[in-house]
């Protein structure tokens, strides 16, 4: 029954497009534009993070060109439209007030920086648009009650919390030295890592700042030598904590750093060198080489785009996995008619165990992601990236 | 408290001092642009991060090909130093020439607004050229000197730690030094140094005396500027890693350091350098102690700038400027 409908469907779609062919198009748009369901990204594309924007995009598009027979089939066509906020929260709000003009786009995937995502996504309620962000880690960008707004990474709250478990649970650490660069990201990351410490026991030496575009940290560095911590934990940016390893390391401080995601760059090596053994960083992107489905994506987004995979790609296609999931619910449960971006928005936010690539997702009342790991990743030696040790989940 | 403060003075005093030097040479360019053309010159902390980039890139060539292996470290970094001084050097005449000379007769202000464009040009360019060369503005050279040296601090008295040194610390202040110590001899003991200190007391008279007014400023721009390019290089030595941004908060600290030892004097501006260093460096290791915890190291700058405005409080003239001055 359901094969003849669709068999239906796909007939009158034909000779629909038929139809609009031999017309050149003059007339049979209208039914055609009712059936297109656009998605937008909203990723950095130009300027710094433009390669990490360019992956989730590139993933998004993967997970939307893999689904587009199945949605033909429901008797939508699928259309992904990439926005550049350019990292900029000016540019991001500008799009997405375009976004929310064009009534034919659905959802949004996106944005990369927290700042960015942050006041967009109040265009975005104001919409009904909803969007799922595949990286957004700022507390607040969930926590402020908006019902469009989801991600599926782990917030920066439970970074700290996590790396705390690992450096006290796995690592044995009894007392601990924290440096943090005092910026919202790594003040915020430090302190959550110091109260979870504290909690599980471990004795806080110290908690000191240095200040961000310095080089010379022998200041604080001589009150870890000390101290004689047995675990040095940073909450900053690589720049800085690259320098602060090094300069550590030949100090004599031997015992292991442990820093947040800020410090996964392959330019932490670079300015470390071989000082960087010995490093620990907790993570919210995971490792997708690690299991079957994620070599499998990564071969396929290879063959077709001709690059490799950023560590983002993955989220890129998982966050479009949830949209997919999250529109076709919609559309089911409006008798497979175009469902409205309220009907969207709330079975979006209404997505249990999706299992995507990597990660799994079923979003609670703020739109987190009840299954975020945070995972924690080891320098064995100068090479990037660093080896997947660990995962923690909430 | 102050059994703890002892222990870790030795190896605070050592980072302090190559801290205080790296400000002490920048300082000196302020100086002496100061103390001839009462122009602050705030391209010249600029001017010390394109040397840091061009040391730090001839270097890198040479690593490649393979000479550095093939002559002793510090036949190299001479070598590397004087190019850079020298490019640097011409560097700094050029911007003068461009920026500041067609401005010599325009108010004060004029010159003070190209100064900040000039460095935000720089800092653009050697963005720009780093990235295209790099795919990333944060450049780490090749570390030359591995070695680290301890210095048994405790065997003087047990109150205090041992501390270690890396050699190029000491390589570094040695240069320093031997810089400083010699920009003291050309001004005080050549004939350049004589017309750069007549052109600074009275331009106009100084002209009407025979005195090459604009080689002089020329020459003060080639001097200030090669200083700053080669402390680029030892930054570069001591630290390794080095973006185009380093100009900015260096130069603030040098350019304090230069008002803290009293602007337009040279010696002055290396006594603010070593003093800022050493405050800076004694508050971020001892702030917390001193202060029960309540202020952290990220204080230091508070600590250190705090002492700045007593000094300037009572002596507004600088540690060594004297009221009526005789600058350079």
């Amino acid at each position: 029954m359901k094969f003849k409908k669709s068999l239906a469907l796909l007939l009158t779609g034909s000779l629909a497009a038929g139809m609009i062919l031999a017309g050149c198009g003059s007339s049979g748009g209208d039914t055609k534009a009712s059936n297109v369901i656009k998605i937008a990204t909203q990723t950095p594309l130009s300027g710094g993070s433009a390669t990490i924007g360019e992956a989730i995009k590139l993933g998004a598009q993967l997970k939307l060109e893999e689904e587009k027979e199945k949605f033909k089939d429901l008797g939508f066509t699928l259309q992904l439209v990439p926005y550049d906020d350019q990292g900029d929260p000016k540019k991001g709000v500008a799009n997405a007030q375009l976004i929310g003009a064009d009534k034919s786009i659905m959802a949004v995937v996106g944005h990369f920086n927290s700042g960015v995502a942050i006041p967009s996504s109040e265009v975005y309620e104001k919409y009904a648009i909803p969007m799922v962000s595949p990286a957004n880690s700022a507390v607040e960008v969930t926590t402020r009650g908006l019902k469009t707004v989801n991600r599926i990474v782990a917030r920066d709250d439970f970074q700290g919390p996590a790396g705390a478990e690992f450096a006290v649970n796995t690592l044995k650490a009894k007392k601990i030295f924290i440096v943090q660069d005092k910026t919202a990201y790594g003040t915020g990351l430090a302190e959550a890592f110091k109260k979870a410490a504290e909690e599980k026991g471990a004795e806080i030496l110290g908690f000191e700042g240095i200040t961000v575009g310095e080089k010379d940290f022998n200041g604080v560095l001589n009150q870890v030598v000390s101290k004689k911590p047995d675990l040095v934990f940073f909450g900053g940016i690589y720049a800085e904590g690259g320098l602060l390893i090094k300069q550590a390391r030949e100090k004599g401080v031997n015992v292991p750093f442990l820093g947040g995601d800020g410090m996964d760059a392959s330019t932490l090596v670079e300015i470390a060198g071989d000082t960087i053994k010995n490093t620990y960083i907790t993570s919210l992107a995971g490792d997708s080489t690690k299991i079957e489905e994620g070599k499998k994506f990564i071969e396929t987004y290879k063959a077709k785009y001709k690059k490799d995979t950023e560590s983002y790609s993955v989220y890129g296609y998982d966050t479009m996995g949830v949209v997919l999931r999250g529109i076709e619910d919609a559309i089911k449960a409006n008798n497979n008619k175009k469902p409205t971006r309220e009907q969207v928005r709330d079975a979006v936010r209404g997505v249990k165990d999706y299992q995507g690539v990597l990660t799994k997702v079923s979003f609670d009342d703020n739109g987190d992601n009840d299954y975020a790991k945070v995972f924690i990743y080891s320098f064995k030696e100068a090479k990037y990236p660093a080896e997947y040790v660990d995962e923690v989940s909430k | 408290m102050l059994n703890e403060i002892l222990q870790t003075i030795p190896q605070v005093v050592i980072d302090g001092l190559t801290l205080g030097a790296v400000y002490a040479v920048i300082a000196l360019g302020y100086t002496m642009v100061y103390g001839i053309l009462e122009l602050i010159n705030f391209a010249h902390g600029e001017i010390f991060m394109s040397g840091a980039f061009i040391g730090t890139a001839i270097l890198i060539v040479l690593t490649g090909m393979g000479w550095v292996s093939a002559v002793p470290a510090i036949v190299m970094l001479i070598t590397v130093l004087l190019l850079t001084a020298i490019l640097t050097g011409l560097l700094g005449m050029g911007i003068e020439r461009v920026a500041y000379r067609p401005l010599r007769n325009a108010p004060r202000l004029i010159p003070l607004i190209t100064a900040i464009g000039i460095s935000f040009l720089l800092q653009d360019i050697v963005r720009f050229i780093a990235e295209l060369q790099k795919g990333n503005y944060i450049v780490t050279g090749p570390n030359l000197f591995k070695d680290q040296l301890s210095i048994k601090a405790s065997s003087i008295s047990s109150i205090f730690n041992d501390a270690s040194i890396k050699t190029s610390f000491v390589i570094v202040l040695v240069t320093a030094v031997i810089m400083m110590i010699g920009l003291d001899l050309f001004i005080n003991r050549t004939k350049w140094g004589m017309a750069m200190r007549a052109v600074a007391q009275d331009r106009e008279t100084a002209s009407l005396m025979t005195v090459n007014v604009n080689k002089v400023i020329s020459i003060t721009f080639f001097i200030g500027s090669a200083l700053g390019g080669a402390t680029g290089v030892l930054f570069a030595v001591q630290y390794g890693t080095i973006d185009p941004y380093i100009g900015f908060i260096l130069g603030l600290k040098a350019f304090t350091a230069a008002v803290l030892g009293g602007i337009g004097n040279i010696r002055g501006a290396m006594l603010g350098g070593l003093l800022l260093g050493l405050l800076e460096m004694f508050a971020s290791a001892n702030l917390t102690l001193l202060s029960g915890g309540v202020f952290g190291a990220e204080y230091k700058d508070v600590f250190a700038f705090a002492i700045l405005i007593i000094v300037l409080l009572f002596k507004p003239e600088g540690l060594l400027g004297k009221p009526v001055t005789e600058k350079v």
